[in-house]
C-alpha cells in the first residue's frame, strides 16, 4: 500500500473533504441558495439575468398531461436533450442527436421510439432522478455542439470545463473528457478523464483518470499535454458572474464550449469535488487562503478573473 | 473569516463532557453504582436464633432488632418461624420483632435474618427530643463513694466524653481505690457505670454489639456503653474507654429495651450466626435506590418492559459515534448514513454470525427481485412499497424454512428493520445500475464493516452496563461527536486517495 503523509498533503495545500465541508461549504454557502443550483431550470433563469448564456431552453414539461403532446412539440426539433431539472451527476439525461422517420437516435447511436421518451418523461416527473425523490420537472434543451478542437479529445459525450469559484474568484479549473469507462459522461468518479487547466492561460497541465496520472486519452489515444482552451478569460469571467447570480461562496461552475454560441453554462454545483486538485497537481488551499486574506475584494467579475489569472498561476 | 473564534464552541463541548463525567462520578459515589460489571461487594448476613421451652400455653417472644446501627445499613430482613405470627413493631424508640402463637409446647426455635451493608458513613438519625439523664438514688455509704469518684473524674475532665473516659479509667481494677472497691462487683459493673453517669447528669445507656466474623455460630453480644453528648449518642468500650464503634462491630441493640422477652416459656436464649456474603455491586445499588434521593433518576424505576427498550435505545448513541468516526475520520463509505447502526442493533439481538448470514441472504434475494421490479418501470414510492412487502415475504419464508429444517436462528431475521432493508436494497440496486457492481461491493462491505464495529462495541457488556446505569455518559458521547463535527483534518482514506500527489511535492 502506498500512502501520502498528512504533512506532505499540508505542504501541498490539499483541501480535504472535512475541511471543504466545514470551512468552505458550510461557511460560505447559504442553504437557501441550494435549491437554486439543485434545480437546473432555476439556475438557467437566474444566470440569464447576469448575462451568462446557457443552452437554449426549448420546452418545459411540468405536468403529466403535457407529455401526450410531446410528439407534436418535438416535431420540428432535430437534436435535443431531455434533462430532469433536479437531477444530479448527469442522471436521467437523454440526448437525442437526430431523427430517422419516427425513431429518435440517441447519442450512443441507439434508436428509440416516442413511447420510450414519453416513459422517460413520466419517470422524470415522478422524481426518479431527482435528489430526494421529489416530483420534478423535465426540461428540453437544444443540443450543444461541442467546439471540435476540444471535442475530438473526448470519447462520445460533450467535454465540459469545471471551474471552482470561491467568493467570485475562479480558483481552479479542469477539462473533463468522457471515456468509454464513464459511458460518455463527464463524471470523474465514473471514469472520465480530468485535465487540469492553468488558470492563467487555459493550457492543460496534467491529466488523471481514476485518480491516477495519465498522459494519453485511454480511448481516443490523443496526447493531453497541449490542449489550449480558447476565450479563456471570457470563460473565467462567466464563471465569476455566477457568484453574483447565486450568492454561493464556494461552488463548481460547469461550462461547455458550443461551436456556434461560445461558452455556455451547463450547471452549477454547490458541493464541487476534490479531484480537481489531482488533475492540476496543486492544492486548493493556498489559493482559497489568498482570497480569504484579501483586504479589498474586487467587485467586478472582470477584475476578479484578471486577478485570478495574474495571481494563481504561481500558486 | 478563518479567525472566527471557535472558543465558545469548545467551551460548550468541554462543559458537556465535564458535566457528563462529573454527574456519573457523583452518582457512582452517591448510589454506589459500580463502574465495572462484575464488581462484588461484601455484605453481612446475621441470623439470630431464639430458643425456648414453651409451657403449653400462648407464647409471645419479642426480640430487639437493629435500627440504624452506626456504620451499617440494613439491606433486608426476614423471619423464619413456622406456625408463628410475626411482625416488626416500633415503639418507644426501639424496633422489636415479635412472634406470637396461641398454643405451643416443647422446645421452640425462631429465626430472624438480616443483611447488613458496611457503610462507614451511616449514622443513626439524632433523637427528636434530647434524652434526659435518669434520676438515681444511692444509699449510704455508696452515695458518698459515688460522689467522691464523680468529683475526682469531673475535676480531670471538661466534656461528657472526657468525663466518661475518666470514670471508666477510675473504675479499672489497677486504679481502684477504696471507694470503687466498695461499689464494684463483677456483674454490676456496666450497670453501675450507667447509673453513675446518669447521676452526673449525662444521659447514658447500654448497647449490645455483635462482632462480625465470617462463618461464626452461636455468638453472643458484647455490651457497650453509650452516652449522649447533647447532639448524638456516642459509644464507648466499657473496659478500655475507647470511643467509637470498632470496625466490624454491629450494634444489635441500642436503647432502653431488653434484648429478648419471652412470655409463656422458659430457658429462653438467643444466639447469633454470621456469614459474609458477596453480591454484585450493581444489584446492591439497585436495591438501595428507593431509599436514596437520587434513585428517581434511574431507569430501574421504570417497568421492566420499558427498561429493556431503553437498554437498547441507550446503545444507539454508541453506534452513531462509531458511524461518525468511521465516516469522518477513517473515511469508510457506507450505503445510507445510519443504516449500519440499525443493522448493528439487529445483530445485537440475533448475535453476529446468524445475523450476518440472515442479513446477506435477505439483501441478496431482495436485490434479485428488485432487478425484476426495475424492469417494470414502476414509480419510486410504489417500487419501495412493493419491496417492503417482498422483504417481509423473504423474512417470513426464511423463518419458516429455517424452522422446518431445525434452525432456530432462521427466526432471528425478524429483528431486522424491514423498511430499512427495503431502502438498502433499493439504494444498492440504483448504485449497481449507475456505478456498477464494484461500488456496490465497496459500499456494502463498508456498511457491514461499520455495522460489525458498532455491534462489537454495543454488545460489549461494559458498554451496556455504562450506558444504562450512567445515561449521563451520553453527554460525553455527544460532546465527542460534536468535536468530530469540527474535525477538518485528513481522513485516513484520503491519505490513500491523494497518494498520486506525491510527485508534485
Amino acid at each position: 500500500m502506498d500512502w501520502i503523509s498528512p504533512r506532505q498533503l499540508n505542504r501541498l495545500g490539499m483541501l480535504n473533504m472535512n475541511r471543504r465541508n466545514v470551512d468552505y461549504i458550510a461557511r460560505y454557502n447559504d442553504r437557501s441558495s441550494y435549491p437554486l443550483v439543485d434545480n437546473k431550470l432555476q439556475t438557467k433563469l437566474v444566470v440569464a439575468e447576469y448575462g451568462v448564456k446557457t443552452p437554449e431552453l426549448l420546452q418545459i414539461v411540468r405536468q403529466q398531461h403535457e407529455i401526450s403532446h410531446f410528439r407534436e412539440m418535438a416535431e420540428d426539433l432535430g437534436g435535443f436533450a431531455i434533462k430532469p431539472a433536479k437531477g444530479s451527476g448527469g442522471k436521467g439525461i437523454t440526448v437525442i442527436t437526430g431523427r430517422d422517420d419516427d425513431a429518435y437516435i440517441k447519442a450512443s447511436g441507439a434508436r428509440v421510439d416516442a413511447d420510450y421518451l414519453k416513459r422517460h418523461l413520466t419517470n422524470i416527473l415522478a422524481g426518479l432522478y431527482s435528489l430526494a425523490g421529489t416530483p420534478d420537472v423535465a426540461i428540453v434543451e437544444s443540443l450543444v455542439e461541442s467546439a471540435p478542437e476540444i471535442a475530438r479529445y473526448s470519447f462520445q459525450g460533450v467535454p465540459d470545463i469545471r471551474i471552482v469559484v470561491f467568493q467570485g474568484y475562479p480558483v481552479m479549473a479542469m477539462l473533463r473528457l468522457a471515456t468509454k469507462a464513464s459511458d460518455g459522461k463527464a463524471n470523474l468518479h465514473q471514469g472520465a478523464v480530468g485535465v487540469g487547466l492553468d488558470i492563467g492561460t487555459g493550457r492543460s497541465l496534467n491529466a488523471v483518470q481514476f485518480n491516477r496520472p495519465i498522459s494519453l486519452h485511454p480511448d481516443t489515444g490523443l496526447a493531453l499535454e497541449n490542449i489550449q482552451i480558447d476565450a479563456w478569460q471570457e470563460m473565467l469571467e462567466m464563471a465569476s458572474r455566477c457568484y453574483e447570480a447565486t450568492g454561493l461562496g464556494y461552488m463548481g461552475v460547469d461550462l461547455v464550449v458550443d461551436a456556434n454560441r461560445g461558452p455556455l453554462l451547463l450547471e452549477l454545483n454547490a458541493r464541487p469535488g476534490l479531484a480537481i486538485q489531482m488533475a492540476n497537481g496543486r492544492g486548493l488551499l493556498p489559493r482559497l487562503r489568498t482570497i480569504e486574506a484579501l483586504k479589498r475584494p474586487h467587485f467586478i467579475p472582470q477584475e476578479r478573473a484578471t486577478f485570478a489569472m495574474d495571481t494563481f498561476a504561481a500558486l | 473569516m478563518t479567525s472566527r473564534s471557535r472558543l465558545p464552541f469548545y467551551i460548550a463541548v468541554f462543559l458537556l463532557i465535564a458535566a457528563g463525567i462529573s454527574l456519573a462520578i457523583w452518582r457512582h459515589m452517591e448510589l454506589g453504582i459500580p463502574w465495572l460489571t462484575g464488581e462484588q461487594r461484601p455484605i453481612w448476613m446475621v441470623e439470630a436464633r431464639v430458643d425456648f421451652d414453651a409451657r403449653d400455653d400462648s407464647v409471645l417472644a419479642s426480640l430487639n432488632v437493629p435500627e440504624q446501627p452506626p456504620g451499617f445499613r440494613v439491606l433486608s430482613e426476614q423471619a423464619a418461624s413456622p406456625g408463628y405470627g410475626f411482625s416488626v413493631i416500633e415503639k418507644s424508640g426501639s424496633r422489636r420483632a415479635e412472634w406470637s402463637k396461641r398454643q405451643a409446647s416443647g422446645p421452640q426455635t425462631l429465626y430472624f435474618k438480616a443483611q447488613f451493608i458496611p457503610e462507614p458513613s451511616a449514622e443513626p438519625t439524632p433523637p427528636l427530643r434530647p434524652p434526659k439523664a435518669r434520676k438515681v438514688f444511692w444509699e449510704e455509704p455508696q452515695a458518698t463513694a459515688v460522689r467522691e469518684i464523680l468529683d475526682q473524674a469531673t475535676a480531670r475532665s471538661s466534656t461528657p466524653e472526657s468525663l466518661t473516659r475518666e470514670l471508666i479509667r477510675l473504675m479499672q481494677p489497677d486504679t481502684r481505690t477504696q471507694n470503687t472497691t466498695l461499689l464494684v462487683a463483677e456483674e454490676n459493673y456496666l450497670r453501675l457505670l450507667e447509673d453513675m453517669l446518669n447521676h452526673a447528669g449525662i444521659p447514658a445507656r447500654t448497647a449490645d454489639g455483635l462482632k462480625l466474623e465470617d462463618a461464626r455460630r452461636r455468638q453472643q453480644l458484647t455490651p457497650f456503653l453509650q452516652i449522649y453528648n447533647g447532639e448524638r449518642w456516642l459509644t464507648f468500650d466499657p473496659k478500655t474507654a475507647e470511643q467509637g464503634v470498632p470496625e466490624n462491630l454491629l450494634l444489635w441493640r441500642q436503647g432502653a429495651g431488653s434484648l429478648l422477652d419471652v412470655i409463656g416459656a422458659d430457658n429462653s436464649e438467643v444466639g447469633f450466626s454470621i456469614l459474609r456474603q458477596t453480591v454484585p455491586a450493581l444489584q446492591l445499588a439497585t436495591m438501595q435506590f428507593e431509599s436514596k434521593g437520587l434513585g428517581f433518576l434511574s431507569f430501574y424505576e421504570l417497568p421492566i418492559e420499558e427498561q429493556s427498550m431503553f437498554r437498547m435505545l441507550l446503545l444507539l448513541p454508541l453506534g452513531a459515534f462509531v458511524v461518525a468516526f468511521m465516516r469522518m475520520v477513517i473515511g469508510i463509505r457506507t450505503s445510507g448514513t445510519f443504516m449500519p447502526v440499525l443493522i448493528a442493533v439487529a445483530f445485537v439481538q440475533t448475535t453476529l454470525v446468524p445475523g450476518l448470514i440472515a442479513f446477506l441472504a435477505v439483501v441478496s434475494i431482495g436485490l434479485l427481485m428488485r432487478g425484476y421490479l426495475s424492469s417494470l418501470n414502476l414509480l419510486l414510492v410504489s417500487r419501495i412499497s412493493a419491496l417492503i412487502i417482498l422483504v417481509i415475504f423473504i423474512t417470513a419464508g426464511m423463518s419458516i424454512i429455517g424452522y422446518q429444517m431445525g434452525f432456530n436462528t432462521g427466526m432471528t431475521v425478524t429483528f431486522f428493520p424491514m423498511v430499512i432493508i427495503a431502502w438498502t436494497i433499493e439504494r444498492m440496486s440504483i448504485l449497481w445500475e449507475e456505478e456498477g457492481g464494484r461500488e456496490v461491493l465497496i459500499q456494502g462491505a463498508g456498511s457491514l464493516f461499520v455495522a460489525i464495529c458498532a455491534y462489537l462495541l454495543m454488545s460489549a457488556p461494559l458498554a451496556g452496563h455504562l450506558t444504562f446505569n450512567f445515561p449521563e455518559l451520553h453527554l460525553v458521547v455527544l460532546g465527542l461527536i460534536l468535536l468530530m463535527g469540527q474535525y477538518t483534518g485528513y481522513k485516513l482514506s484520503e491519505l490513500k486517495r491523494f497518494t498520486p500527489m506525491k510527485v508534485y511535492d
